[in-house]
């Protein structure tokens, strides 16, 4: 089986009367000649290293080497003025971000700096719902496939379309394997990820000191909430007048007409303002003295 | 374009922070490791562009050192490389420049030194995603992204030199996908360099050193 936009894919699932996640396995077993088995296991594999860097992270013990960052996804689980499912999936993924910042493994999912997003949203609506590890693992499949089509037809990479593009796709990612987790339609998981693409359209990337940490951390906790809620509006049965091949377009013409300073540059936005100024000379001062 | 895979998208699995500045570093000095058969006495590393201005923050240092102590971008002790280094007896150092405009932003020269003291240098660059290309061997322009084999065979620059390697890789049916020539100046050190669809046996590697103009062969798997 093989698929490049939306439409093709939404087709195949009507013909075949399947899930997206099963036809992301197909279309693998199709361009990888490996049996389906090994292609489930590789998978089984990444889950468990998602599972586990939440784990790691929300102990709240780890410290960035950049040292912006560490021990926010524990603050925020430890408070508890509101116990949601949002609130949850937000420090989860804060705490990915700290095991990544600290050089710990995690799976880049579309990429490192948006590596929070989707085990934040897939550990919490977990723990809520009760879904085997087995129906978690087929889900990631589901968010492959939104991924691969964005990166197919646009980009994911910070430096070419923003923000918008990197952790934007994770969260449409994450959006559509909620739908697909919840018993939603191939179309609503589309439309959930067309969602959050739009509601996300234009962040720009701006990372404090050129890393991967401010404000990097605090979007992929916003943007796993961006998931959640495109979700919920797409399960409602709420619709979207705009397909998802077309809003992954109108997300790529507009990482294109970024400034080159709001593309992971380091050079504008947050980064450019005074107090990121000043946090970037702390750390080029440490370092100094470190280094003598 | 080749198809893109899921794992390409749920993945890769590796040591953060940063795909280009972490994972990317790793994989240009694991492929420069492989340049060098036997023990490395000792590593330079010069950084260019954003390595040079971010590499600690990104741990593109210990994910350097990690590449040529051998370990894959999973590797927790990426880490502590520094301290593993120190134990393996590999001496290293590290130098910034800034100033060089016409490199990628995320460029380093290694200069590898072996046990005999021969010196190899490598240059190579992180192009996103965990994506490299190696740039220069030995001061020869190559480009070598390092996805599958590579195969990389110095020879002297006379004819017959490629006619016989390609009559290697028949011989031990190796199906070559890409090949492109490089030399220094004509008639003198010139490199084939191979992407092959399946490693080439030590047998065919063999083979190919025991030709009079052949002086260095060097298979590249990553």
């Amino acid at each position: 089986m093989k698929f490049k936009t939306g439409a093709a894919l939404l087709e195949q699932c009507e013909t075949l009367q399947i899930p997206i996640s099963e036809a992301m396995i197909r279309r693998e077993v199709t361009i990888s000649g490996q049996d389906r088995e090994a292609i489930l296991e590789r998978m089984r594999r990444a889950w468990q290293i998602m599972r586990d860097a939440v784990e790691e992270g929300r102990e709240g013990h780890l410290r960035s080497i950049g040292g912006l960052i560490g021990g926010e996804g524990k603050k925020l689980l430890d408070h508890i003025t509101v116990r949601s499912l949002m609130r949850k999936a937000a420090a989860y993924a804060m705490s990915v971000l700290e095991v990544n910042a600290s050089m710990g493994l995690i799976v880049a999912a579309p990429t490192a700096g948006s590596s929070g997003v989707i085990p934040g949203v897939f550990m919490s609506v977990q723990e809520k719902e009760g879904f085997t590890d087995e129906q978690m693992m087929l889900a990631l499949f589901n968010a492959g496939a939104v991924g691969y089509l964005i990166m197919q037809n646009a980009t994911v990479a910070g430096a070419e379309g923003g923000c918008q593009a990197e952790i934007g796709s994770a969260a449409a990612m994450a959006a559509s394997a909620v739908v697909e987790l919840m018993g939603g339609t191939p179309q609503q998981c589309l439309a959930a990820a067309s969602d959050v693409l739009s509601c996300m359209l234009g962040l720009v990337c701006d990372p404090v000191a050129g890393l991967v940490e401010i404000p990097c951390q605090k979007r992929n906790a916003t943007a796993a909430c961006n998931a959640l809620i495109c979700a919920e509006m797409a399960l409602a049965g709420i619709e979207t007048p705009i397909p998802f091949d077309e809003m992954v377009t109108a997300m790529y013409r507009v990482g294109r007409s970024i400034p080159y300073e709001l593309r992971e540059t380091a050079l504008g936005g947050v980064a450019a303002t005074p107090s990121a100024c000043a946090l970037c000379d702390q750390i080029l001062c440490a370092r100094k003295e470190n280094a003598q | 374009m080749e198809d893109i895979s899921v794992f390409d998208v749920i993945g890769p699995n590796m040591i953060g922070p940063s795909s280009s500045h972490t994972a990317g570093a790793l994989k240009i000095a694991l492929m420069a490791r492989h340049l060098v058969s036997g023990p490395v006495r000792e590593v330079a590393f010069r950084l260019y562009g954003s390595f040079a201005r971010t590499y600690r923050g990104h741990g593109t240092d210990r994910a350097l050192i990690a590449g040529i102590l051998g370990f894959d971008t999973e590797d927790k002790r990426i880490r502590d490389a520094y301290e593993l280094a120190k134990e393996a007896g590999l001496k290293v150092t590290f130098e910034t420049d800034t100033q060089d405009q016409d490199v990628h932003p995320n460029t380093v020269l290694i200069r590898l030194t072996d046990a005999e003291g021969r010196v190899h240098s490598v240059m190579g660059s992180s192009v996103g995603g965990g994506e490299v290309v190696l740039k220069r061997l030995d001061g020869v322009a190559v480009n070598i992204t390092g996805s599958g084999c590579t195969l990389l065979v110095k020879h002297i620059d006379r004819p017959g030199a490629l006619a016989y390697i390609a009559t290697c890789t028949s011989q031990w049916n190796i199906n070559i996908a890409a090949l492109a020539m490089h030399r220094e100046a004509r008639g003198e050190t010139a490199y084939a360099e191979l992407t092959i669809d399946s490693p080439a046996p030590s047998s065919m590697l063999e083979a190919l050193r025991a030709h009079p103009l052949v002086t260095e062969v060097t298979q590249i798997i990553v």
